[in-house]
């Protein structure tokens, strides 16, 4: 299976691992990513708090070159994904708009390429069953909230996203490792990351109350499909919370048994070391 | 035609009711205060309006009031209200119709720095194709005058090489520096 690939800018910098344990497991499962040629950012919240046309001409900018190379898109950046995914909706639902950004572009829309967040791309186009497969170190022992955040699942009419309210397909690939996924009610609560650096002391308050309840839920462990997401969740926190926040690439990275993940957990802000060393996944 | 009827038609409407329906593509005068969108809104206990509240004040042409809000700003864009609304009124959408017209017509911002934030994210893309998010946050830092938070998260981030100063820009500049100009109306 091959997929495009458009990391944004957050994977090549505050979200390194989240990059290296998705191309890593990639690899692992035998599905072939091949970066987007000279991707450019999608322009995220700032675009569309400020220039509506200018957050769809960026997006487009990189739907184009998917086009071009011929294969579907696999986005694990929510906020990319939002951004790329709404851009292909209006580009396949109104006429009009379509015509004025091709015509900025200088490009001929087609159609012929999807946009997945990779967690979709991973459970439901490769499938959990088949990731199920190859797991060799099970994930014994290990109970995670499964946070999905707003922009993979929201609006639903654009996302297509099952369940939006309940989404289950995380939950589903963390039992699938071997975890068990506690059912909780802030999956798709938000994180308050575009308030991070302007509204601190907000972020603070939102990021406690999901932590806390994620505690509450009986989690050792919080499990995110998106850098923004997982960087407030440990950033933003009061520092006496000490729960772990991964990507769920890196779960699956642990039951794939990959050595690679050392190089993974040791750029978190909050160390998961000792949450793995008691479960003896640390590898 | 009674009160009620000419509530839901856009004629009806007060001029800037009727301008952020047509910017939005949003059908504002559905609106009937059921307040979904403010149970669900994760800004709800920080904010000066809930958005039924906003929409409320648009039906009713309060247009400085609503551009001038706390609101437009510190709403975190999480979409829950518009996912939940029995009208289907894409709340996301007004409140990007209204922050872009908050800033062509110069309001000053109800959160002074969230612009400030909006202009070094961008500024930033504009010049390298990406964002190059250590200089973007010093940017950000300078530009708000915000200088000393986040210091000890920011340092710890940097030495796990998470706020490279290196970073890749891309290859093609002048094909996003045109996206700027096109968009920007220039």
């Amino acid at each position: 299976m091959k997929f495009t690939y458009y990391p944004g800018c957050s994977l090549e910098s505050s979200a390194k691992e989240y990059n290296l344990s998705a191309q890593s497991v990639c690899r692992g499962l035998g599905i072939e990513l091949l970066e987007l040629e000279d991707w450019s950012c999608c322009g995220a919240t700032s675009a569309h708090n400020t220039n509506r046309l200018l957050a769809e001409l960026l997006p487009a900018r990189n739907l184009f070159i998917a086009q071009r190379m011929g294969y579907d898109i696999a986005v694990p950046c929510s906020a990319c994904y939002s951004r790329l995914k709404k851009t292909d909706y209006v580009l396949r639902n109104n006429e009009e708009k379509r015509r004025e950004i091709e015509q900025a572009l200088g490009f001929k829309f087609d159609g012929s390429v999807q946009v997945y967040h990779l967690l979709e791309a991973l459970t439901v186009k490769f499938g959990t069953a088949n990731i199920a497969a190859q797991v060799k170190k099970p994930l014994a022992g290990l109970k995670a909230a499964c946070y999905y955040g707003c922009l993979i699942v929201r609006p639903p009419e654009v996302t297509g996203f099952a369940r939006p309210e309940n989404p289950m397909i995380m939950d589903g690939l963390v039992n699938a490792l071997g975890a068990e996924a506690r059912p909780w009610s802030y999956k798709t609560d938000c994180c308050s990351s575009n308030q991070g650096l302007v509204n601190a002391g907000i972020a603070r308050r939102v990021v406690d109350r999901i932590l806390g309840m994620a505690a509450e839920a009986g989690a050792d462990a919080v499990v995110t499909a998106c850098p923004l997401c997982q960087t407030a969740l440990e950033m933003r926190r009061s520092p006496d919370i000490t729960i772990p926040v991964f990507y769920f690439t890196e779960l699956i990275g642990i039951a794939l048994d990959l050595p690679a993940r050392k190089d993974w957990f040791v750029k978190h802000l909050v160390d998961p070391g000792p949450l793995l060393q008691n479960l003896s996944l640390a590898g | 035609m009674s009160a009620a009827a000419e509530c839901t038609t856009l004629s009806g409407l007060n001029g800037f009711a009727r301008e952020v329906g047509e910017k939005s593509g949003q059908s504002i005068q559905l609106c009937y205060q059921c307040q979904k969108c403010a149970a669900g809104c994760p800004m709800g206990e920080f904010t000066d309006y809930y958005p039924n509240q906003i929409l409320r004040l648009i039906q009713f042409g309060r247009k400085e009031e609503v551009l001038k809000s706390k609101g437009i700003w510190l709403c975190f864009s999480c979409e829950t209200c518009g996912a939940r609304c029995p009208n289907d009124i894409n709340i996301a959408e007004v409140m990007d119709t209204l922050r872009e017209m908050a800033l062509a017509e110069k309001v000053p911002p109800g959160i002074k720095n969230a612009p400030i934030f909006h202009q070094a994210f961008l500024n930033s893309v504009k010049n390298r194709g990406r964002v190059h998010e250590t200089l973007m946050m010093m940017n950000y830092k300078l530009k708000s005058g915000d200088l000393f938070s986040d210091l000890d998260v920011g340092l710890k981030m940097f030495q796990k090489g998470k706020l490279p100063i290196l970073s890749r820009s891309i290859k093609n500049k002048g094909e996003v520096k045109k996206i700027f100009h096109r968009a920007s109306g220039k």
